[in-house]
């Protein structure tokens, strides 16, 4: 069973059980799946300032940072008892040559280490991926109004136009970061 | 405000979630790079799916008038459906420069560091940041 679970999941198995998540998340309390606002939460829980976005009741969303509690968790769990096999993962061949040829050597686990690591913030890379990155998947969520979570699974399934603009920007912009910036910062550092 | 007892159904779906973004390896960078280069059908098969299964979950409760567990009305409007309002198009793009660069997006941000990689520590108050420097400049923003 553990030696079963342990492998890979496919996304015919990963994407239907993370789409329950939804329904599961109405039938308890009416609740919206979207994880971005936890950022506006912690936000408004320990600096908020005079600014009025966060001037609200942050913890009528504790809900949300219960369930962000249980992820840290879960993954870990994923990650230890459930630990994959092979710590390389999976990924196309032509990904494979793509990211070789950007300048990436080492494969094992979920993200390059050379890069995304304490080591690797001194690099121009990977302070570009972790921290200018991370900046504008706060900034931009926020000002979409939802991330993955919220726009893409949330607001989809209910057919919400909103939804699929925001969802179309994500995908521009993660191409324009893939395509454009990531060669110019590896090419630069 | 919910009382700490109430939270408990949250953490152990959150968990569920961990281990599901994990071991579909949703968070790894190398499949977010995959799915930016349409070299595979993974990412695609994980989102298109989850989308299906909640569209269609969420219609059956719908359908049926379906009740919470505590009896009460479900509400299941998101976000209001305006036309091309900036803020989607133009927050989204942002979000989505930062989502492949980082290769993460906010819940994987979390898987991430209970994966043990600490440096995501670092993303988490780069992305914390960022929603705070949203918040200041929200008023000179373009919205509708």
């Amino acid at each position: 069973m553990i030696e079963t679970l342990s492998q890979p999941w496919p996304w015919w198995v990963a994407g239907p059980l993370i789409g329950l998540i939804v329904p599961v998340l109405l039938l308890i309390g009416s609740k919206q799946f979207g994880l971005s606002t936890s950022f506006r939460q912690i936000c408004a829980a320990t600096a908020p300032g005079q600014i009025e976005y966060f001037r609200y009741d942050w913890k009528r969303g504790m809900w949300r940072l219960a369930l962000i509690l249980g992820i840290i968790g879960g993954a870990a769990i994923g990650a230890t008892w459930l630990a994959s096999p092979d710590p390389v993962i999976g990924i196309s061949e032509a990904t494979n040559s793509d990211l070789v040829a950007l300048g990436i050597t080492d494969f094992r686990g979920m993200v390059p280490s050379e890069f995304i690591s304490w080591s690797g913030l001194l690099t121009l890379p990977g302070f570009v991926m972790v921290v200018v990155g991370g900046f504008f998947v706060g900034f931009g969520a926020r000002y979409a109004d939802g991330c993955t979570s919220g726009h893409a699974i949330s607001g989809l399934s209910t057919f919400q136009f909103s939804s699929l603009i925001a969802v179309l920007g994500f995908f521009a912009g993660g191409l324009v970061a893939t395509h454009l910036l990531l060669p110019l910062v590896f090419r630069a550092g | 405000m919910i009382e700490k007892k109430g939270l408990l159904p949250y953490v152990i779906l959150g968990a569920f979630l961990g281990i599901v973004f994990t071991k579909g390896e949703v968070i790894s960078w190398f499949r977010i790079q995959e799915m930016f280069r349409f070299q595979s059908f993974h990412m695609y098969g994980i989102i298109g799916s989850a989308v299906a299964v909640a569209a269609l979950a969420t219609w059956v409760i719908k359908r049926h008038e379906l009740r919470t567990l505590g009896g009460e009305e479900i509400e299941t409007k998101v976000k209001p459906s305006a036309g091309l309002n900036y803020r989607y198009w133009i927050g989204g793009s942002l979000f989505g420069l930062g989502w492949g660069l980082l290769g993460a997006c906010p819940g994987p941000i979390y898987a991430l560091i209970g994966n043990g990689i600490t440096v995501m520590f670092v993303a988490l108050f780069a992305a914390l940041a960022g929603a705070w420097a949203y918040g200041y400049f929200a008023p000179r923003l373009p919205h509708h």
